[in-house]
């Protein structure tokens, strides 16, 4: 027996590859930042970050030594433990959550049966680092935005719930890889998810930016109103640990709509292989529309948040589920691929 | 292994459910409920129900405590207040919890499983389903009477919680944006030829 | 699976009414609809009620075990169902006058009838929990109803927590039951019992759940909350609370302690005789010192609920009959009582002050002599229906040799006598100078005197539902 059989191999071989995993996304965050600010600055005619490295592209990491150093400030009558819980949960949970995401076909730290319940869970835990952050601050910006924050990502986990229910009921399987599998055919791109939930892509790229705190929902941090919301008494690496969090909490989303509703892996022509390629270069892809609405839309009023996630999303995806059920009962047009 | 685990979530369980009880402060206790939820989701995990684990972890965890903790933020009780008159009903609370305690011992003494309740511990379901399938089949099937029952208590609940706090007030102006949406200038904008110094 | 539908007919009209008729009312904006949804909701109830009596009996348990259609539960259902209706026919000129008139009441208690018919054909712990769950939480709500008025809030907050407590005991209860025997049917929990498992532990679970289903039945140790809530609850609501449930957690607690625990009826005995002794006592004395007309039938109610649980204590087939027809004859009695007291107006306000019917009987002498004839029957006057099913629980409990319960009894129901022939003294001799107003609605004077009149005719052959009870208690007994 070798000693990657062993319990004690099996656990290195665990780690070294949830290490993997979590290198690189840490690294292609600090990219990812330097692109999306260069894309905001490219929609409002400025240049962007430009001057430390070539084409400035080590901002970021600029940015990462400037946070670190800098002192950490801590208000006196803060509630200290939760103060300093709040950006490591955030932190921690946007991390985790890349376990089961499968980048290629078997490129996967851990192949669960319940993969997508698993992100869902995830996603709807991120709530508590904002909450929990802007309660210990004990100020009244920060508790506003963080209140603001928990109902509104309630509020639109609901409809991504019902949206993702949606895509289960198609790929007869709540395991990721299958789900990627189930868009497998001759017909390329026409095959994936997106052409039968055509309405849902919509849905669940609104619900990401809502639940996400992004713009044009960004109402938790609304600098006009509530400062910086519930990130107003961080500093230093507390706060960069928020932002952290945020980016790949944002990133997360950008692969979930890959996988569930344009094919992860899968190659949109059918001569063309599969590959870890794709699955990277659409996550790219997803990720400027969301940077490109940043610098496109303005802020919603917190109202219209609210009445567009109970009223609009959350009656409508519901009724796609009724939708999808009834076709895939009755195997019309492909709907159940099970 | 497992057993190990089973420690862990086990005394984690234990401890922050007495956290729950004895945190000074309602949002910490609240925090803690947090921390018993996960190690119970961790019990599911160990006995191989992932599906109800995560379940767990995403209406417990995801939404009712957050609602918890977002009512008890809003509140901002005065919970010193609230204790003040503990002392007076103390000697009275220890003599039921003793009862109960003493009942409690009494009946798990002398405790002896039935057999028939290993039999229903060791999995009924097939094993070469996952649990999300196996679980499915069951409550669609044979529970479903108990499944569409407790379906109509949520709607109850629901119903409920709007019959009492759902208010409409006439004298309030709201907005309704499908009518904004559907305003054209044409209707909504007069134009008027004004000469200087007259006014309209 | 699909065949066993069949038996679930009744349940099924009423759920999907229901579904449908809170989907149509949100978009129904006509007055006239709007106005008379009470009645549609109660003719809704007399339907299933027929759906009830034409539907299949089966002796041996259904759906997988999880539940019963037999003599008993028809007997109860078509019961339940029809006095429901009669309360909602009965409760719409309050809620028009009281501005209160929503769809969601209608709905809220059709609900709440829907959890009793879980509840009475559960065969199953599951099941029966989950009914009673239904059942309640709907009546939490309604008892809420009068968001505005302070009483109101208080009386749905405190059955609300009270309540829950009893679920929690209720779980706990099933939860050390099925630990000892294995099992959540009944008859498998019977059988288990009666062969093997007698432990300590199912004895107490035993315990929890009699306590349980003893709190939403208003029995003695567990009965605090029944004055207030009633006092709180809208008028209708405490018309609907002070009859239907009892029926239905009747007729659960007759079956949980015969089907589930009839191998050991010499370990409950015990608990019944104390349940019912307690609340005699308890209904009789309370009663005394109230003036307020609701608060005086919570503490009857109670009162009443021990001379009911005395049939059950005789643990034998004539105590169960007398225990079905006492609850029969009560909820008959309330019913009358009820019609009268959501017609208690003075200056168009409804009012609960008993001294404020001095002289009611100068202007309305017909009313005041059935309203007191109910009185009467209510404290247990020979020879009234009142005192016929007191006298059968009586006899029972003698000839299960437990006099001492029945002396208590006795003894009892003479010093309750007194608060509800003060109130005839008040009708017919007390002096007063500002009368209620005198006009009641035809259709609640007539179920007022239909109500009378079945007490009194009630002497002769107990309006012949003794066969019934028997079949029905048979049926349970196997």
């Amino acid at each position: 027996m070798s000693f990657f059989e062993t319990n004690i191999g099996i656990l290195a071989i665990v780690i070294g590859q949830c290490f993997l995993v979590m290198l690189c996304v840490l690294a292609s965050l600090a990219f990812i930042m330097y692109g999306e600010r260069k894309v905001w600055g490219l929609l409002q005619l400025r240049r962007g970050p430009n001057v430390v490295g070539p084409f400035g592209i080590l901002q970021s990491f600029a940015d990462l030594l400037k946070h670190v150093f800098k002192e950490i400030i801590v208000p006196t009558e803060s509630d200290k433990v939760v103060f300093f819980l709040a950006p490591l949960i955030s932190f921690v949970l946007a991390l985790i959550a890349w376990v089961v995401v499968p980048f290629d076909d078997g490129w996967v730290v851990s192949n669960i049966n319940i993969g997508i319940l698993y992100l869902f869970a995830v996603s709807s835990l991120e709530v508590y680092g904002v909450i929990m952050g802007g309660w210990a601050s004990n100020s009244k910006y920060p508790f506003l935005g963080s209140l603001r924050s928990a109902s509104q990502m309630i509020s639109y986990e609901v409809s991504i719930g019902f949206i993702i229910i949606g895509v289960i009921i198609s790929a007869g399987s709540l395991n990721l890889s299958e789900i990627v599998l189930a868009q497998k055919s001759d017909y390329g791109l026409l095959s994936w998810f997106w052409l039968p939930h055509l309405p849902m892509v919509f849905f669940f790229l609104v619900s990401a930016l809502a639940e996400t705190n992004r713009p044009p929902f960004d109402l938790p941090e609304a600098e006009a109103e509530l400062v910086a919301g519930y990130q107003v008494e961080y500093t230093s690496t507390p706060y960069l640990l928020f932002m952290i969090g945020e980016l790949s909490a944002v990133l997360l989303m950008t692969a979930l709509i890959t996988i569930l509703f344009f094919g992860g892996w899968l190659s949109p022509v059918p001569s063309l292989p599969d590959g870890f390629f794709w699955m990277f270069s659409k996550m790219l892809l997803f990720f400027f529309v969301f940077s490109l609405i940043k610098g496109l839309v303005p802020r919603y009023r917190y109202d219209q948040l609210m009445r567009l996630g109970w009223k609009v999303m959350l009656p409508v995806s519901l009724g796609w589920v009724v939708f999808v059920s009834f076709m895939a009962h009755f195997k019309l047009l492909n709907y159940a691929r099970w | 292994m497992a057993l190990y685990f089973f420690y862990f979530f086990a005394s984690t369980a234990i401890l922050s459910s007495f956290f729950v009880i004895f945190a000074n402060n309602p949002v910490h206790s609240v925090l803690w409920l947090i921390v018993t939820f996960f190690s119970v989701a961790g019990f599911f995990i160990l006995v191989g129900a992932e599906f109800l684990a995560l379940l767990l972890m995403i209406v417990y965890v995801g939404a009712l405590a957050v609602l918890f903790l977002f009512v008890v933020m809003m509140l901002n009780i005065n919970f010193a207040g609230l204790r003040s008159g503990v002392a007076q009903y103390l000697p009275f609370g220890i003599l039921i919890g003793l009862v109960i305690f003493i009942e409690l011992i009494l009946a798990f003494v002398p405790w002896d499983f039935k057999e028939q309740s290993f039999n229903n511990l060791s999995s009924p379901i097939n094993l070469s389903e996952t649990n999300t399938v196996a679980l499915g089949k069951v409550v669609y099937t044979d529970y479903f009477l108990l499944f569409q029952c407790a379906g109509i208590i949520l709607l109850i609940a629901m119903i409920g919680s709007i019959v009492l706090t759902l208010r409409s007030r006439p004298d309030v102006k709201r907005q309704n944006i499908t009518e904004q949406i559907f305003r054209d200038p044409n209707s909504s904008i007069e134009v008027k030829d004004i000469n200087p110094g007259e006014g309209i | 699976m699909s065949e066993n539908l069949k038996y679930l007919t009744p349940e099924l009209f009423l759920v999907i009414f229901n579904l449908s008729f809170l989907c149509v009312m949100l978009f129904v904006k006509s007055s006239s609809i709007l106005l008379n949804c009470n009645k549609i909701a109660a003719l809704a109830l007399i339907i299933t009620a027929v759906l009830v009596y034409f539907n299949h009996v089966d002796a041996n348990p259904i759906i997988n075990g999880f539940y019963t259609s037999n003599e008993f539960t028809a007997f109860f259902k078509m019961l339940i169902l029809f006095l429901s209706s009669v309360i909602l026919y009965l409760s719409d000129a309050y809620l028009k006058k009281n501005d209160l008139l929503k769809y969601e009441f209608p709905i809220l208690i059709n609900f709440s009838v829907f959890g009793m018919l879980v509840v009475i054909s559960s065969n199953d712990l599951m099941t029966l929990y989950l009914g009673i769950e239904i059942q309640s939480l709907s009546l939490y709500i309604i008892a809420a109803y009068r968001r505005d008025n302070l009483k109101s809030t208080e009386a749905g907050l405190k059955y609300f927590i009270l309540g829950a407590l009893s679920s929690g005991l209720l779980l706990y209860g099933i939860s050390l039951v099925y630990g000892a025997t294995g099992s959540t049917q009944f008859h498998t929990i019977y059988s288990a019992i009666m062969y093997t498992d007698r432990t300590l532990g199912m004895q107490i679970g035993m315990v929890f759940l009699l306590s349980a289903i003893a709190f939403k039945f208003a029995a003695f140790p567990f009965h605090m909350w029944t004055p207030d809530v009633y006092d709180g609850s809208p008028t209708p609501v405490t018309a609907f609370m002070a009859i239907v449930p009892k029926l239905a957690i009747g007729a659960i607690l007759a079956k949980v302690l015969f089907d589930v625990f009839g191998g050991i009826s010499d370990k409950w005995q015990l608990v019944l005789v104390f349940l019912s002794g307690g609340s005699m006592i308890i209904g009789s004395f309370g009663a005394i010192a109230q003036s307020n007309i609701k608060r005086i039938l919570g503490y009857s109610s109670i009162g009443h609920v021990g001379f009911a649980l005395m049939g059950l204590a005789a643990v034998s087939p004539e105590g169960l009959s007398g225990f079905i027809i006492y609850l029969f004859l009560y909820s008959i009695m309330m019913l009358g009582i009820f019609a009268f007291i959501l017609n208690m107006e003075k200056d168009g306000v409804l009012v609960t002050d008993i001294y404020l019917l001095a002289k009611y009987s100068e202007t309305n002498p017909a009313t005041s002599f059935a309203f007191s004839l109910i009185l009467f029957s209510l404290a247990g006057i020979p020879p009234l229906a009142g005192f016929i099913c007191k006298l059968y629980v009586m006899m029972a409990i003698i000839n299960s040799g437990l006099v001492y319960l029945a002396l208590v009894g006795a003894i009892v129901s003479v010093i309750g006598a007194f608060y509800y022939l003060r109130i005839v003294y008040i009708v017919y001799f007390s002096e007063s100078n500002d009368k209620l107003d005198a006009n009641i609605p035809a259709g609640h004077l007539l179920v007022l005197f239909l109500s009378s009149t079945a007490i009194v005719v009630g002497t002769y052959n107990l309006l012949g539902i003794e066969p019934l009870t028997r079949a029905a208690a048979e049926s349970l007994l196997y």
